[in-house]
């Protein structure tokens, strides 16, 4: 796939707090990630993988450092400048679902969209046409509650794509789904990352881990090392898995 | 957006419907006070004024000063005689004196109010005769036995549709005929009821119901082009006159202005009800800080879901919207229950207490509006609040 920058993070750095109590999440992190990408991003608890996503979502801005996204310079801008771009070019799924609760699928789909002002009928049609993607078209009408924690998942992501997004940021999809669901959503996610959306997830299983392009190792508020090509392997041998979860 | 924020604000309410009755309650209990109160007070207000122009207008009443240890010199006729002819600018002075009997018919009895006046007395209050005659000159100068009734004595004892017209019926003793019936006056500020009544000639009451030739108080009606000061000042000197009172002495009678009872009442009853808006008002300030409370509490539950709203790119102003319609929706639907209680209380209390129920739409638009305003001041900081969530915070939320 042909690649060129969409996301750079050049010498990005992240201190909560001040003084005595001031820590340093992030100590210069550099970060190129090409258009198209499947970027897994893995390390320990603490070594700066949330904070790295926090700021890739455009949830967080750095203390120091430069993050270009689209040639912006998200650094730059303020709270609402970056709901905006949250807006268009991206989409989240996390660990939690974070769905709407007494709140149809197609509502929650339909969430984004109603930030932008579409009209209903559009609302509902694109909606509809993500759950379908999804393979969730019949559930357009439950409630989370009335879902499986795989099926929420995958609300989650018809509610991420609905929007036609560049990026969709992933925090531990499958965190808390067992091991067939998780396969499910990960070959979903490569589907889409097949379709042209940019994928970046985070994970701390391997066997996740490995259905991406890239994987990115975090630690101690630096990246570690870079692996590529981990994918190719994985995607013909999907059963194996299922034995190791 | 601002459709589907609306719709988005009802169902919250409609989700949490029990909170939302109990958080509305306080407002709709305020706007309800505040729009019974005033539109009572104006009936109340609007009935007095009737109540003091049907004394008609450019008249005084004039009665002896009572002080602690005797009632007043009384004033007999000689006085209002006097009166009606040596003061320039005079129309006509008829003096009044009451009494108290039970009135027999036909077995039927009725204990009620007599009252002994001349037909210069009745013209000059705009008593009008329904049916039947005034009396006659020869009737009030020879105080003969006849009587105008009220329209309720008329009522309660002489059968519908049978003209009482030259009927003998009796007054405690004394017999007497019916010549004529008042028109109905209703009820008088002091709540007595001016139709139940009975009017004979003065003579005859002060001769005999109360056997004295005083009067209770007269009533001294003026040409409205003469100013009421001058008439004022002519009576007190040629009152103290008649009374010997020595220059040093204070007047031992009262002269009042209709006008003038007019525009104190005005001013009371309009303070009152401006008194009473304002304890309601208060009602309606608290049921704005029940909605503040419940806002809050709102937030907290709901601060996962701010946080979804914000990562999926809400702007800060879209997510204080959200939270101060649901607020002013909350507060407009209690404004309004509000208002169709107000309007059912007015009705319920105007119809018990015969005040005349006015409805007033400024109040009620007004009372909608503050309730509506209650809302946008109280729901503000919340939504704020909600507003000014750190995403990733309030993602983490549990």
């Amino acid at each position: 796939m042909a690649s060129e920058p969409l996301i750079q993070l050049e010498g990005i750095t992240k201190t909560f707090g001040t003084g005595s109590a001031a820590f340093q999440a992030l100590k210069g992190v550099d970060l190129t990630i090409d258009r198209g990408q499947f970027m897994a991003v893995m390390g320990p608890s603490g070594s700066g993988k949330s904070t790295t996503m926090n700021i890739l979502g455009c949830l967080d801005v750095p203390t120091s450092g430069v993050f270009r996204f689209r040639e912006v310079e998200v650094q730059e801008l303020n709270r609402d400048q970056r709901s905006l771009l949250r807006r268009k070019y991206l989409g989240f799924v996390f660990q939690g679902f974070n769905l709407l609760s007494r709140t149809s699928a197609v509502e929650n789909v339909e969430l984004p969209l109603l930030y932008r002002g579409e009209a209903k009928a559009v609302r509902r049609e694109a909606a509809m046409h993500a759950l379908d993607q999804v393979g969730l078209a019949p559930w357009a009408m439950h409630t989370p509650a009335e879902l499986s924690g795989g099926q929420q998942q995958r609300v989650a992501i018809a509610r991420a794509l609905v929007t036609d997004p560049d990026v969709l940021l992933a925090d531990e999809p499958t965190g808390n789904l067992d091991t067939e669901r998780s396969v499910e959503i990960m070959e979903l996610m490569c589907e889409l990352n097949a379709g042209g959306i940019t994928v970046i997830m985070v994970t701390h299983e391997e066997e996740m881990a490995a259905y991406a392009k890239t994987v990115v190792h975090f630690r101690d508020g630096l990246v570690e090392r870079i692996e590529r090509g981990a994918r190719s392997g994985t995607i013909l041998d999907g059963t194996m898995k299922k034995g190791k979860g | 957006m601002l459709g589907a924020t609306l719709l988005l604000a009802l169902r919250e309410i409609r989700r949490h419907l029990m909170r939302s009755i109990l958080t509305t309650l306080g407002i709709v209990i305020g706007v309800a006070a505040v729009v019974t109160m005033v539109t009572f007070g104006n009936g109340v207000t609007s009935q007095v004024q009737d109540d003091i122009a049907s004394l008609g207008s450019s008249n005084f009443i004039i009665w002896p000063k009572n002080d602690d240890r005797s009632s007043g010199r009384p004033f007999d006729l000689a006085d209002v005689a006097a009166v009606e002819q040596q003061i320039a600018g005079v129309e006509t002075a008829a003096g009044n004196i009451g009494s108290s009997a039970t009135a027999f018919y036909n077995g039927q009895d009725l204990k009620t109010s007599i009252v002994g006046v001349n037909t210069n007395f009745l013209r000059a209050r705009s008593l009008r005769i329904a049916e039947g005659r005034a009396f006659s000159s020869d009737e009030e100068i020879a105080g003969r036995n006849v009587c105008l009734l009220g329209d309720r004595v008329r009522q309660e004892i002489f059968l519908p549709g049978v003209s009482p017209i030259g009927e003998d019926m009796r007054l405690g003793d004394v017999s007497c005929t019916v010549i004529g019936v008042l028109e109905t006056r209703g009820q008088s500020g002091g709540g007595e009821d001016l139709d139940d009544r009975v009017y004979l000639p003065l003579k005859t009451v002060q001769r005999r119901f109360r056997g004295t030739t005083d009067i209770d108080y007269f009533i001294v009606k003026y040409d409205s082009t003469y100013a009421g000061s001058a008439i004022r000042a002519s009576l007190t000197r040629l009152l103290r006159e008649r009374r010997i009172l020595e220059a040093a002495e204070p007047n031992d009678f009262n002269i009042i202005d209709t006008a003038q009872i007019n525009e104190a009442v005005s001013e009371t009853t309009g303070t009152l009800t401006a008194m009473m808006a304002i304890i309601a008002s208060i009602s309606l300030f608290v049921g704005g800080v029940g909605i503040m409370n419940i806002m809050l509490v709102s937030v907290t539950e709901r601060t996962r879901e701010i946080g979804i709203r914000l990562a999926i790119g809400a702007l800060a102003s879209e997510v204080r919207l959200q939270f101060l319609t649901e607020a002013v929706v909350l507060c407009s639907l209690g404004g309004l229950v509000g208002l169709i209680l107000a309007f059912g209380a007015t009705y319920v209390v105007t119809e018990a207490m015969n005040v005349p129920f006015i409805f007033n739409p400024a109040i009620n638009i007004i009372s909608f509006l503050f309730a509506a305003v209650m809302g946008v001041v109280f729901g503000y900081y919340p939504a704020r609040r909600a507003s000014q969530l750190n995403p990733i915070d309030a993602l983490r939320h549990e």
